[in-house]
């Protein structure tokens, strides 16, 4: 395949090193060094996509982040997929696959194409939602073949082979962009002795030198960048980040860089190594040397292929050896412009005309064309291209930028090349991140960074400095300054000698006027990725749309992936024209993360799979994985959910484990219960203060249950607490709330009675708990323990210390299935030792694990609560009917004590928790169904509350409920109903919470 | 990603080592059951939302486990001091002119 468009000779390219590559099923052939985008205009590839909204064939227009059209799918395999990569960015290998992700059923023949040409007028911005609007449910219809049609690229259906991973960096000067004044900031603070961190989002760290014809010392400035980076990458503690993109500048000098470590050698990484990286670095100080982008001229058909961006011209035939065409016309608002005519002339093509926008410029650069026999028409612009599927013409006529109007009929030059400059913006968007406005500056007609309070200092382009001598003087004292800030001292360096010319300032011209009215001529292109135009800003404005953040969001000026690199200024400036105010009275939109966009992979790094979350295992896990249990997760603990035998499903399972906890002896892991381990003189008064209930008379040896509340009186947290010593006790949190709570005790402590000495320590992952529970669990027990088991001796809620099957243990004779239970809690790494000779003694008790399933079902026959399921930061201890756990004698004032007074908490309709007893008995009510006292009302109807917990227990024959009613506690007997989504009911009587042995006798035994 | 003195550690560390704990000094009230329901219901739910200078508490979560203050700007995040318990702030009101605290370092 032959690359029609490839100059013989220069650029950065390999021409030894021959690519081939396919676009859109076809194969081409490009040379290593080569963008996708080089590579595509090498090979005469016009049409690279279709547009968004009116899907008229679009090219390529810029060489770098700012291009908005050449938006590509790449990769060969459904696994590696990587939708919207732009092919400006994406360096050649070979073997690349990249298709258009626009154009439908191809780019070459579009059908949506018809209707942009056709029914172009009839798209106004809105159009969607004016056409679309009626009948509104048929929207998801419309919208299918709406996205069809537009739509950008498409997200892997197969999981991503790559890893990426995340790096914590710091430094004393983060140095973003490696062009002219990034590498002299580079140089300046690297010589100072920073730790230094230069980042750059290119292939090659140079920016504007690689393919600048201007010299520096003399010689090719790439010479003085190859120079520059030697002597950075010789310096310690100096890091280069290529293909590092800074994408997001966070509060307090925190940067996010995203670099693709990979993406040059294929579409996947090579074996073992990381894919992409994000880069979090923490800098002294940042010197932002982010660059400008040039914007181009708006003016009819602008979005014909063949239009380009200015410079992105001399970029591809000074960098790349390519000419993307053969006849130039190039019209200009600024003399550095003129540089790409004179590179075209050097690469041995045709120079048509260049059109200034001036009326007499007489800088250096535009001396120098003229000298080169180039005609130059002043006072004059591209009013329109012409052309199908690439550029053919170009009108050029005078205008009159005041009166906005053209003031000749103009003449038609044939070319199939249009540059155009209409001057430079500063990249303000890492600058404005944090918010800070840009300032607009008229003298160069671009915003510039505002002030903001981060530690930055900005050089070169970004600061509106574009004289080459200038940036890098400026570049050269950022660094210094950024140094010096960040504690160093910073040393003079050598700036390179750079050419002087005299230079004329720009003329501000933004959309080119046309011989029409904008909404009459054809269509002027602003934002060429949303396909927002001109007469579609006007029209926006028209009615009614003032502000820009309104302009943006009615034409999409400024969305998608683009961000409006090239569009936004233009923008601005149709919207003032058409308003009537001057560009910085219409202001800018927000600049938000991320500059450019970030692969899911690399936001996720290494959080992903099994990665995703820390995950806990209690030091009885392996045994639970050998016996086949099923998990459940609670928190980040895996915890046995049921253990099923062959053919059992959970039901099955469940109501065996239950039956063998009632009827014999079960045994459950229980170690990831939180325990907090609470000493000091005042761990009493502590627990009186942070309890409902009293703990001034808890002997030791002896366990309480308490209530733990908020300072609203709300219900927060459970558990039994044993005092250990006097001033020394063993606290018991729900699995979830372990961390949480802890936190809790300590923010009391610390702010409100520092004056308490008392100390608190997590003890969860120390100690494993071994829970015995059932009729025989004490004959079981008996067989492994020096413990005097005697009901006496070792009597409900108490605790002993001792040994259970040879290694100390503390037993607690606690309860959640209201049979004799025991905890037997020994340290963690003993815990399977013990396990298993418990199992082994247990053989003739029948012995039975369960899990969570059969511990829930368990405590709800006892009408236990579990705390986030039975509450739900709602409910006082008064409205579970646990008034006993609530001491309102105690001297201090507990927490929670003043809010469970409030009035709301006193009235008697407040929702509290009961039984419920479906009347069919096989019914089991769905948990979180909501309950009325009556069918027959009309809907919406009064609901009374909602099931919290419910299951079938299989030791009753009955399914039952735990729900929470209005004034339920005084409506014993009555029936309520449970609406379903079907729209039926399930009728069940209010009974009390308490199912099973409701004197408590069997767990006192 | 704010980056915090933690006045018992010494040492700037990362935002995703602390918790916020909501607005600072709002002590409890000594006599709760003598509070009538509009004092408590001060205390319990009413809270600053100013631009500009904030006190909050916050507490080193993954660190020494311990609580203190911090006066922030809500407009620009930048923490103009962090001092324990018990202390006061040093910078009070208005926010400070944002061009002075460019220069100095995170107090």
């Amino acid at each position: 395949m032959s690359q029609v468009n490839r100059l013989t000779h220069g650029g950065r390219i390999d021409r030894r090193q021959p690519l081939t590559f396919t676009f859109n099923g076809q194969r081409y052939q490009g040379f290593a060094g080569d963008t996708l985008a080089s590579a595509l205009l090498a090979n005469g590839v016009d049409v690279i996509g279709r547009s968004f909204k009116y899907s008229r064939p679009r090219g390529i227009v810029a060489a770098g982040a700012e291009e908005p059209n050449a938006i590509m799918q790449i990769g060969s395999t459904e696994a590696t997929q990587i939708p919207n990569v732009r092919a400006t960015q994406q360096p050649l290998y070979a073997g690349l696959v990249a298709a258009s992700t626009n154009g439908w059923p191809s780019v070459n023949n579009d059908l949506m194409g018809i209707l942009g040409k056709v029914g172009g007028k009839m798209m106004p911005p809105g159009f969607y939602y004016k056409t679309f609007m009626y009948p509104q449910n048929l929207w998801l219809t419309y919208e299918k073949y709406i996205r069809k049609a537009a739509g950008l690229g498409r997200v892997p259906t197969e999981i991503d082979p790559d890893s990426y991973d995340h790096m914590n960096q710091h430094c004393d000067v983060l140095v973003v962009g490696a062009g002219p004044a990034g590498l002299a900031a580079a140089l300046a603070a690297a010589r100072s002795g920073a730790r230094v961190i230069l980042a750059d989002e290119q292939e090659e760290f140079g920016g504007s030198l690689l393919d600048t014809r201007e010299l520096l010392d003399g010689q090719p400035a790439a010479d003085w960048v190859a120079k520059a980076i030697a002597e950075l990458d010789a310096t310690p503690d100096v890091t280069l980040l290529s293909r590092a993109t800074v994408n997001g500048y966070h509060d307090h000098n925190f940067l996010t860089i995203h670099q693709r470590l990979t993406d040059h050698l294929g579409e996947k990484a090579p074996m073992g190594q990381v894919r992409h990286r994000v880069h979090r670095v923490r800098a002294k100080r940042v010197v932002l040397a982010s660059g400008a982008h040039e914007r181009p001229l708006v003016y009819a058909n602008n979005d014909l292929p063949g239009n380009l961006v200015a410079g992105a011209v001399s970029t591809y035939v000074r960098r790349y050896g390519v000419a993307p065409g053969q006849k130039l016309v190039l019209s200009t608002n600024n003399d550095y412009a003129y540089r790409v005519a004179l590179d075209w002339l050097e690469a041995g093509r045709e120079v048509v005309a260049i059109a200034d926008a001036r009326q007499n410029p007489r800088g250096a650069w535009v001396e120098e064309a003229r000298a080169k026999g180039i005609r130059v028409l002043t006072g004059a612009a591209v009013t329109e291209a012409r052309g199908s599927t690439r550029v053919s013409g170009a009108r050029v006529a005078a205008i009159d930028i005041k009166g906005f109007r053209t003031t000749s009929p103009g003449e038609w030059l044939n070319c199939d090349l249009i540059a155009t400059s209409g001057g430079y913006s500063p990249v303000v968007h890492l600058a404005s991140h944090l918010g800070g406005r840009p300032l607009w500056r008229e003298d160069i007609q671009a915003f510039v960074p505002g002030p903001a309070p981060q530690k930055r200092v900005c050089a070169g382009a970004v600061n509106g400095v574009f004289a080459l001598g200038d940036v890098l003087a400026d570049g050269f004292e950022a660094g210094a300054t950024a140094a010096g800030e960040a504690g160093l001292k910073p040393v003079a360096g050598e700036v390179p000698r750079a050419e002087h010319r005299f230079e004329e300032p720009s003329l501000a011209l933004f959309q080119v006027p046309h011989e029409k009215s904008t909404a009459r001529a054809p269509k002027q292109f602003v934002d060429l990725q949303n396909d927002v135009t001109a007469a579609g800003i006007e029209l926006a404005c028209r009615e009614g749309f003032e502000s820009i953040e309104h302009v943006k969001r009615y034409t999409a000026l400024g969305f998608g992936t683009d961000q409006g690199k090239l569009g936004n200024i233009n923008g601005l400036a149709i919207a003032a024209r058409v308003q009537n105010k001057a560009i910085p009275e219409v202001g800018t939109t927000m600049f938000r993360p991320n500059y450019t966009p970030v692969t899911f992979g690399a936001v996720a790094g290494r959080h992903c799979g099994h990665l995703m979350e820390p995950v806990r295992f209690t030091a009885l896990h392996g045994w639970h994985v050998k016996q086949g249990a099923l998990f459940e997760d609670v928190g980040q603990w895996k915890r046995p959910w049921y253990f099923p035998k062959a053919g059992e499903d959970l039901h099955a399972a469940v109501a065996r484990e239950c039956k063998a906890v009632r009827e014999k002896v079960g045994i459950l892991d229980a170690s990831t219960l939180g325990k907090i381990d609470i000493q000091g003189p005042d761990a009493r008064e502590f627990l009186n203060r942070v309890y409902t209930n009293a703990w001034t008379k808890l002997e030791v040896g002896k366990a309480r249950y308490g209530l733990m509340c908020k300072e609203d009186g709300m219900v927060m947290d459970d558990g039994v607490t044993a005092c250990l010593a006097d001033n020394h006790f063993l606290m018991t949190t729900t699995t979830g709330g372990a961390a949480r709570i802890l936190e809790w005790l300590e923010l009391y402590h610390q702010t409100e009675w520092p004056d308490l000495k008392v100390y608190f320590t997590s003890v969860t992952d120390h100690w494993a708990t071994m829970t015995l529970s059932g009729p025989e669990s004490r004959n079981l027990l008996a067989e492994l323990t020096d413990i005097d088991l005697d009901k006496d001796a070792f009597p409900f809620m108490s605790w002993r210390e001792g040994t259970v099957g040879g290694v100390p243990a503390r037993v607690f004779r606690i309860s959640f299935t209201g049979e004799l239970s025991y905890e037997i809690n020994v340290q963690a790494d003993y815990a399977m030792g013990v396990w298993e000779q418990l199992i082994e003694a247990g053989k003739k008790y029948g012995l039975t694990p369960y899990g969570t399933e059969t511990m829930h079902v368990l405590r709800a026959e006892k009408g236990f609560i579990i705390v986030g399921q039975d509450t739900d930061g709602s409910v006082t201890p008064q409205d579970l009917g646990m008034g006993w756990a609530v001491s309102m004698n105690k001297p201090f004032s507990f927490i929670g004590k003043r809010g469970m007074n409030r009035q709301d908490c006193l009235k008697a309709d407040r929702k509290q928790l009961v039984g419920l007893k479906p009347v069919n008995p096989k019914a089991v009510l769905p948990e979180g169904a909501q309950l009325v006292f009556n069918t027959q009302q009309p809907i919406p109807m009064t609901m009374i509350g909602h099931v919290t917990s419910s299951y079938y227990s299989a030791s009753m024959g009955f399914g039952f409920a735990l729900a929470v009613v209005k004034g339920g506690l005084g409506k014993m007997g009555q029936k309520v109903y449970a609406a379903l989504r079907d729209g039926t009911f399930v009728e069940a009587e209010i009974v009390s919470s308490v199912f099973y042995d409701p004197k408590g006798e069997r767990q006192h035994v | 990603m704010l980056h915090i003195q933690c006045p018992h550690c010494g040492e700037l560390r990362s935002e995703e080592e602390f918790h916020a704990a909501g607005q600072a000094h709002i002590p409890r009230p000594l006599d709760p059951d003598n509070c009538t329901d509009a004092e408590w219901g001060d205390y319990m739910f009413f809270r600053d939302n100013p631009r500009g200078i904030h006190h909050e508490l916050w507490v080193h979560a993954t660190g020494c486990r311990r609580y203190f203050n911090v006066t922030r700007n809500t407009e620009t995040y930048e923490i103009l001091e962090t001092y324990k318990i018990g202390e006061q702030p040093q910078v009070n009101g208005k926010p400070v002119v944002v061009a002075k605290a460019i220069e100095g370092e995170t107090v």
